[in-house]
This record gives C-alpha cells, structure tokens and sequence, in this order.
C-alpha cells in the first residue's frame, strides 16, 4: 500500500489523499484511519469529514503544531489494521417509481430493462455510504449495477422531495432535504436520513451498507406518518 | 425578557454565531458570521461572549423596534452607524434602546454586512449547537424580515465603548497553495498572485465568484472530497470561486489555494467591483496571523461608557436612569455604571 499524501488546505486542515479515482479499496482506508483517529485522539483536532478517497481533518492551529498532528496521521495510517469494525447495516424501504420516483420508467427505458426489472436490479446489491456531503445527510452510494448508470441530467431540477433515491452517473444517492438536483429520481425512501430534533440526528454514517427494500405507494405513506413522528422505518440488520 | 421586532430588513439578513461545528462529516455546513471579528466587536459592546448570535445583514440596513424592556445594542461591520431613537451613535459604542425605541443600522457602506447584537443574546433554542440560520438545509431560525420578532434575553444595561475598535488591516488577501495546485499549469498560481480580482454580484453567504482571467483546472472529472470556507475551487469554466461560511462540506472542482483563516473576515467584506490582489504565503505566515487575530479577539475589552461629550452623557444618564431607578439588582454592573453617570 502506498503511503497517503497530505494535502495542506489552509491553515486549519489537511487533506489525507489515499488515491484519486473511485474505488471501494481507497474509501475503506479513508474510513481506517477515521476510525484510528476517533479511537486516538489528538489535541486541538475539530472534525473529519470521510470522502471517496481522502480524510479531511480540520483542526485549530493555534492548539495543534501542524507537524505534529501530520506524525500522528502518517503513524496511524501506518499502524497494522485496528480490530475490524464491521460496518453497520440498514434496511431501508423505498417506494420505486409513480409520483416517489418521476424519472423511473424512462430510467427502466434507458437501461432496456423493464421497470420491474430495473427495480430488482436496485434493490439487488449491498451498498456503501461512501461520502455523505452536498446537503445535510446526502448519502453517495457505491455499488451501483452498471447497466443502471447513466449521466446526470442536462437540466437540473431546482427542487426534488427529501429522501429521494436518485441515480446520477456510476452512483446512486440517499438525499435528505429538499434541494436542487440533476439526479435522476428513481423512488424515495419514507425514513427521513435527517431530522434535526430527533436522537440520532442522521441515520447514516460514511461507511454504513444499505440494502433497499421495495415497498407500495400506500406502504410509503404508512412508514412516512411514523417517521414523521420519530420512529425508526429504516431496520437495522447488523 | 423583552423582544425586537423587525420593522425592516433586506434580503440575506438571519441570525448568525460563530458556527455550528461537529456535524460536516454528515454534511452540515459551518454557517455563522461572515466576519466574525464584527460580530465579536458588537458582542463586546453588549457585554456578551465574543461568538454569541447576533443578526447579520448583507449591503442594506434595517431598522428594529425595542419591545416592553429597555435593551442594550451595539453594532459591527465597516461602517455601519447604529442609530437608537433617530440618534446616531459614534463607532464602538453601545446604547440603551428604551420600550418601543427604534433601532436601525445603517447599510455597511465600505463592506457586505453588518450585525447588531442585544445584550444577553436572543431567546431561541440553537440547533444542533448554533443559532445560526443555514438556507439550504433548513437549520436555524427563518430569515428574518419585516414584522419578525424575536425574543431577547436579559443583560448588561450599561453602554460601553471601546478606546480602539479593531480592523481587518489591508494588504493582498493572504492564501496557501492547495490541496489540488498540482491540477492547474505553473503559470496558474502566479496569475491568481498577479491579478487584480473583483468579486462580482453573484456572491451569497456559500461563495464569491472571483471576476478576472481564466485559470482553467487541466482537463478531466476530479473524484470529490472535502472543502472548507477558504476554499478557492475553480470549475472547467476557469472562474475561480471562494467558498464561503455556508458552503458545502464536500466538492467536485479542484481547489487551487485555500484563503487563509485569519483573512476570511476581510475577505467577506470587500465589496463587488472593488479590486483586490491574493498573495501566496506559507504555514507559519497563516498561523501567525490566525495567532495575531485570536490576540485582536482577546483585546477587545470595552469600557463602561464615560467622557466629556456633553450630548452623549446627557443620553445615556437620562435613560441609565429611567432603567435604574427600577432596576433591584445592585450587583447588576449596569446599575453600578449608571448610578456614577447619574451622580
């Protein structure tokens, strides 16, 4: 394994840089020393925000010599693997397609697979929250089936639902509030990933696995009332 | 506990603290004042810690009416006047605003925003840590606008003054190179540290798009990663843009340099179409300067307000007095304050 490159961004962060291209090996040595962090801490560090390939570290540099804290990084990233964390994982029910998912059939089109087929193919594979980023709790999916993929939309959306399930390029996506958004909306979940004023505020964590479960229209709205009123619908399986 | 009702505001005015920190890594943005050495300034004025929320506005001014109970303001920001009852008040200083006073601040007229702060702060509950107002994930109180009240807590009644009220300084706005500096040509950087830039009228609390020549990234998708407010990340396009408090935590464009920390405040403050240079500088350049701002921070230490100004002791004796002779609280510094200037 090669050793990562230290990114100066500013005064107060530094980029750990493991790779530079998309790859679950890269995002799974990001979230190694993230957990090697969290389990040995270092004065004055604030936060780290995971990525596909890179562990941002911000810190205050009045607390912190620089150097130091690089030593320390470079000695964790070094260290033989920590007791492997196994990753949590979450059932999370989606309603595909119809008035949840606008963009599914013509998706199902794209892909030349009917849209029950394309909904099997999504609701196949185990994925990983890879980076959660852009909006608060928007989850980036690894593991999508490629025959799903297609580029983003020509012309963005300035408003998709919350919790949509949206696929955009190689990737799909949990999103969390509503916003803007080029993805192609393919159903959408009625657990809400954020909700500021419930315990835990976001469901998902950086290197969590989800599997989706599809679920009727009138099974959407049924979940959605008791996510609203704070219930977990989202399962956790391990 | 009293209230401010806002009578007028313009767009971009919210409540603003020093951040809500702890939560990028699921992608919350940092949020809090845009500068907040004037937002520590107008907390000083009102006796409150420097980071406490206050309201920030952008280019306009607004205008603010004092509920049921006197209440104690003071503004910040590049030349902004606060003005209590239709009285204008000399820079870095508080005032007493009595039961229905209005309150305005002017428009910052040699920057971008302007805060008042209220002594003790405003009642709200922070969420997630921070009173601070973020647009796009729905986080903190509603952007304020005419007609919004907002609950204030008790405080100090005593006006204060500072003897120096601390600036941003000038000179080139102060940047270190990367993280992606290895994504542009040579010539690159050299260009970003020989323009003379302007922010155009695109700019919001997210980011300011720099107006200049081109400084295209080379050609291909770069696999996002974290960002930060300082960030100056450049699309295909070559037009440079500088996160901002509310930005992303997670981007897609090559970052070509980060604006350093201790120049972050100045450089929400530059107004568009004012040009401006960006040097490029070191680690130990950008601590010392965040070290030479957190001593700005630390010595700003008002004073009780006093003098000779004849037509500033006459406001404030006659309205410390309306509030003294009801006020029981004899340890209250205020009262203490007040009683001298009514002697």
């Amino acid at each position: 394994m090669t050793a990562p490159r230290l990114l100066p961004c500013g005064d107060t962060a530094i980029s750990v840089e493991f790779g530079t291209t998309v790859d679950l090996a890269l995002t799974a040595r990001v979230r190694a020393l993230d957990l090697a962090l969290a389990a040995a801490p270092f004065p004055g560090v604030v936060e780290t925000v995971p990525t596909y390939r890179a562990l941002l570290v911000h810190f205050d540099p009045l607390t912190t010599e620089t150097a130091a804290l690089e030593r320390h990084l470079l000695a964790l990233v070094d260290r033989p693997a920590p007791v492997a964390h196994s990753p949590r994982r979450w059932r999370v029910p989606v309603a595909y397609g119809g008035e949840h998912g606008a963009d599914l059939d013509e998706m199902a089109r794209h892909s030349g697979l009917s849209p029950a087929g394309f909904i099997a193919a999504h609701a196949a594979p185990v994925y990983t929250v890879m980076m959660i980023g852009f909006l608060p709790g928007f989850a980036y999916l690894g593991g999508l089936d490629p025959r799903l993929a297609r580029p983003r939309r020509d012309h963005p959306r300035p408003r998709v639902p919350a919790a949509s399930v949206s696929i955009g390029g190689a990737q799909t996506a949990i999103g969390s509030v509503e916003g803007p958004s080029g993805w192609h909306l393919i159903g959408r979940t009625p657990a809400l990933p954020f909700l500021p004023r419930r315990d835990p505020v976001f469901l998902f964590d950086a290197g969590d696995e989800i599997c989706f479960q599809p679920v009727s229209a009138a099974e959407w709205q049924d979940l959605a009332t008791r996510a609203a009123a704070g219930a977990f619908v989202a399962e956790r399986l391990a | 506990m009293s209230t401010l009702t806002v009578l007028r505001a313009g767009p971009g005015t919210s409540l603003q603290d020093g951040g809500r920190f702890g939560w990028r890594r699921q992608g919350v943005a940092v949020s809090g004042a845009m500068d907040r050495l004037a937002l520590a300034v107008a907390n000083a004025l009102v006796g409150n810690p420097l980071q406490t929320a206050a309201i920030e506005t952008t280019l306009a001014g607004a205008t603010f009416c004092a509920g049921d109970a006197p209440v104690l303001v003071a503004a910040g920001g590049p030349g902004v006047v606060l003005s209590v009852a239709g009285r204008a008040l000399p820079p870095g200083r508080s005032a007493l605003a009595a039961p229905g006073d209005s309150i305005g601040l002017s428009a910052p007229i040699s920057g971008m925003h302007g805060y008042l702060a209220v002594a003790g702060g405003f009642g709200l509950s922070p969420e997630m840590g921070s009173l601070s107002t973020h647009l796009r994930s729905g986080l903190g109180p509603a952007p304020l606008a005419a007609g919004s009240r907002l609950p204030v807590c008790g405080g100090g009644m005593t006006p204060l003054w500072l003897p120096r009220v601390p600036g941003h300084g000038a000179g080139p706005i102060r940047a270190m190179p990367g993280p992606q500096d290895d994504w542009f040509a040579d010539e690159a950087l050299d260009l970003l540290c020989s323009t003379d830039w302007q922010f155009d009228l695109r700019s919001d609390r997210m980011g300011r798009y720099l107006c200049g020549p081109a400084l295209p990234p080379r050609p291909g998708s770069m696999v996002s990663d974290g960002v930060l407010p300082g960030s100056i990340q450049v699309p295909p396009s070559g037009q440079p843009v500088v996160l901002m408090r509310d930005c992303q935590t997670t981007g897609g464009y090559p970052k070509i340099a980060t604006v350093i920390s201790a120049d972050l405040d100045r450089l929400a403050q530059i107004p568009a179409g004012v040009p401006f240079r960006v040097t490029a500088v070191t680690r130990e350049v950008a601590v010392a300067a965040a070290a030479a701002l957190a001593r700005s921070l630390r010595d700003i230490v008002p004073r009780p307000a006093g003098g000779t100004d004849p037509a500033r002791l006459w406001s404030e004796n006659l309205v410390g007095g309306v509030w003294n002779a009801r006020d029981d609280d004899a340890t209250d510094e205020g009262a203490t304050e007040g009683g001298n200037a009514g002697g």
